[in-house]
């Protein structure tokens, strides 16, 4: 499905960085959330950000599509820079999909039709092509025989599958996700993850919170690590896993890799 | 403890049995729920007392002794066969049209007929969930329906209808229109304040929450005569809207500022991770509102509104006192009448009301709880 909006406001030349983050520093009242994050990241490249709760991890990701504001820096996505204009933040939108920790479907709407909402009323798409290009999805992550269902009858696991595919209707350059297995049961993890590795494997630019090394040392190609705010060390995660070169990578890895 | 006691495989399946027959049936029912306990038996007593108490001369005096037929008060009046005779329904009879128009002159009444069934035909439409093109719906009853009905009932001289001015209109059909245009005008009105109220420009925010407090803060009554007593101060007798305009555009407001919190409540219990979706998705303020939002929130709040119409379709009865002739002050008008001075016209003409009132309100009631129990079903959250 080649999108004409997305391929021209992206352009064929809209610079080698699909996300650019320089100085970024936000405050949560007089709590100091991220400090002096400086990050670019290559078209396709696939991210996996680690590191304790409380460092920050979401909240850098979240500003990446402005789901949250900052107080200092700049975050500038395919080319365009974050203003406080919300016309340039939904032009960013439309084109960074996000997956959320809880899936976040909309309960009101089927399957289908939570993957259709975009395309229509964003992207004016008519209803059949978007319910076409749904179904498409749907197949990909393995349950186009739950699209007329409510989301509430699905599991975890299939939800947020589903959430996946409402993202990728939308034709994304960008996929974010927010630590995307921590609310399922374990037995749903793999599916997920797999339908992840499954969509790493196309070239899409990724950048993933998660606390599964297993999928960062098989898809990433870098991995960050964050704590207390700051980017403390990114690496490959072959070096990453065997020599962290930070102590508190050390540190962490010890405690999470018994 | 022996080694047989603490470790245990079963050996064959436990096969389903009936349930025992008093726990079922109608037997199971009763003893279940009418006479489980000793306070429940005596609860069950005192109710079936009550109704023994309380139905039987209801019945009597609303039908089997009430008079169904009449010229005037002769009929209705105690006689040495009849000493207390039951509700004079033939008052009522007599009276149905000006309970139902008002003044409304009587060559042109059909022009009322007309709106009710234009009305009902919009109503039907909109409250049938599974109706065809509910889109065309909308339009019809919140545009069409609106220019239709004040041209038929205003009138158009152009047009070959007549003018009737609305100090004419009365009865059920200016409780019918003030009803409709509060609750109509209402849920809008209500919804653009309670988004106010939690939008992030304080400018906005300040007069959303003003105007709520304000309006919350008075009496309908004094709201109705600010509308009616205090505009003709400020605006030239000959600009000032008609009473009646002025009495709707006062109910209108009224209710929206009760809506709007209604709203609010629904509007607080969406979870912020469906905001967070629904931008994360590219849509706009108002898309966002419009396609996930609102459809989750008027759902949570759908009890509530309802119950704010009820409250509303009941408050229209205030009209009257800017000297508007609502169905209740056409009764209160009728029960004067010495051609049919009873001792049991009132009570018959107050009963008459009470039912009109209640048959409105109880429907409203029974159709949000089926809206209710289909919704739930279908999307069980």
């Amino acid at each position: 499905m080649s999108d004409p909006s997305a391929s021209a406001t992206a352009g064929g030349e809209q610079g080698k960085w699909a996300i650019e983050i320089a100085a970024l520093n936000k405050w949560y009242g007089d709590f100091h959330v991220l400090r002096d994050i400086n990050l670019t990241v290559v078209r396709g490249e696939r991210i996996v950000i680690c590191g304790p709760s409380g460092g920050g991890k979401s909240t850098m990701l979240r500003c990446i599509n402005r789901l949250e504001d900052w107080q200092g820096g700049r975050v500038i996505v395919a080319g365009k820079e974050l203003t406080d204009d919300p016309k340039q933040i939904l032009a960013v939108r439309r084109d960074v999909g996000m997956v959320f920790q809880q899936f976040n479907l909309f309960p009101h709407l089927t399957v289908l039709e939570n993957c259709t909402l975009a395309p229509i009323w964003v992207r004016h798409m008519p209803k059949k092509d978007a319910e076409e290009l749904a179904m498409r999805y749907l197949r990909r992550v393995k349950i186009p025989e739950q699209a007329a269902k409510y989301p509430a009858l699905l599991s975890g696991g299939q939800q947020q599958r589903v959430a996946i595919a409402r993202a990728l209707c939308m034709s994304p350059h960008i996929m974010l996700f927010d630590e995307p297995t921590s609310a399922l049961d374990p037995e749903m993890v793999k599916e997920v993850l797999d339908t992840m590795v499954e969509l790493a494997g196309d070239g899409i630019t990724m950048l993933v919170v998660t606390h599964e090394m297993g999928f960062a040392r098989q898809v990433a190609d870098r991995i960050i690590f964050m704590a207390d705010g700051q980017i403390v060390e990114i690496n490959e995660p072959k070096a990453f896993f065997e020599h962290p070169q930070h102590e508190r990578t050390r540190l962490f890895l010890q405690q999470i890799l018994h | 403890m022996a080694v047989a006691d603490r470790i245990y495989l079963r050996e064959a399946p436990a096969s389903a049995l009936p349930a025992p027959v008093a726990s079922t049936g109608l037997l199971g029912w009763l003893r279940t729920n009418l006479f489980s306990s000793p306070g429940n038996i005596a609860l069950t007593v005192i109710c079936v007392a009550l109704s023994i108490w309380i139905i039987p001369p209801l019945l009597r005096f609303f039908i089997f002794d009430a008079v169904w037929s009449g010229a005037d008060r002769e009929a209705c009046l105690p006689t040495a066969q009849v000493p207390e005779p039951g509700a004079c329904w033939a008052f009522v009879r007599v009276w149905s049209s000006y309970f139902v128009y008002g003044f409304y002159p009587v060559s042109e009444r059909w022009r009322v007929d007309l709106f009710f069934i234009l009305l009902a035909f919009g109503i039907a439409w909109l409250a049938w969930l599974g109706a065809p093109r509910r889109d065309i719906g909308a339009l019809y009853f919140f545009i069409a329906l609106p220019i239709m009905s004040y041209a038929l009932l205003s009138g158009v001289p152009l047009l070959g209808l007549p003018e009737v001015p609305t100090s004419l209109w009365g009865g059920i059909l200016v409780t019918i229109v003030v009803a409709t245009v509060g609750i109509v005008g209402s849920l809008p009105l209500g919804i653009l304040l309670a988004l106010g109220r939690r939008s992030a420009m304080p400018a906005v925010r300040l007069l959303s929450v003003t105007f709520i407090e304000f309006v919350r803060g008075v009496p309908l009554i004094t709201v109705l005569f600010m509308a009616s007593v205090m505009l003709p101060l400020f605006v030239p007798e000959r600009l000032a809207p008609d009473k009646l305009l002025r009495a709707l555009i006062g109910v209108a407001l009224f209710a929206s500022a009760y809506m709007a919190e209604v709203v609010r409540g629904g509007l607080v219990s969406i979870p912020r991770g469906q905001y967070e979706a629904a931008g994360a998705l590219g849509l706009s303020f108002w898309r966002m509102m419009a396609l996930v939002i609102l459809p989750q929130a008027l759902r949570v709040t759908l009890p509530n509104i309802v119950n704010t119409f009820i409250g509303l379709f009941k408050d229209t009865t205030l009209v009257f006192i800017v000297g508007i002739f609502d169905f209740l002050r056409t009764i209160e008008a009728a029960r004067g009448d010495p051609h049919w001075a009873t001792p049991v016209t009132s009570v018959t003409g107050y009963s008459f009301a009470a039912v009109f009132y209640f048959i409105c309100c109880y429907g409203m009631s029974r159709y949000a709880r089926n809206v209710e129990t289909r919704l739930a079903r279908a999307h069980r959250r």
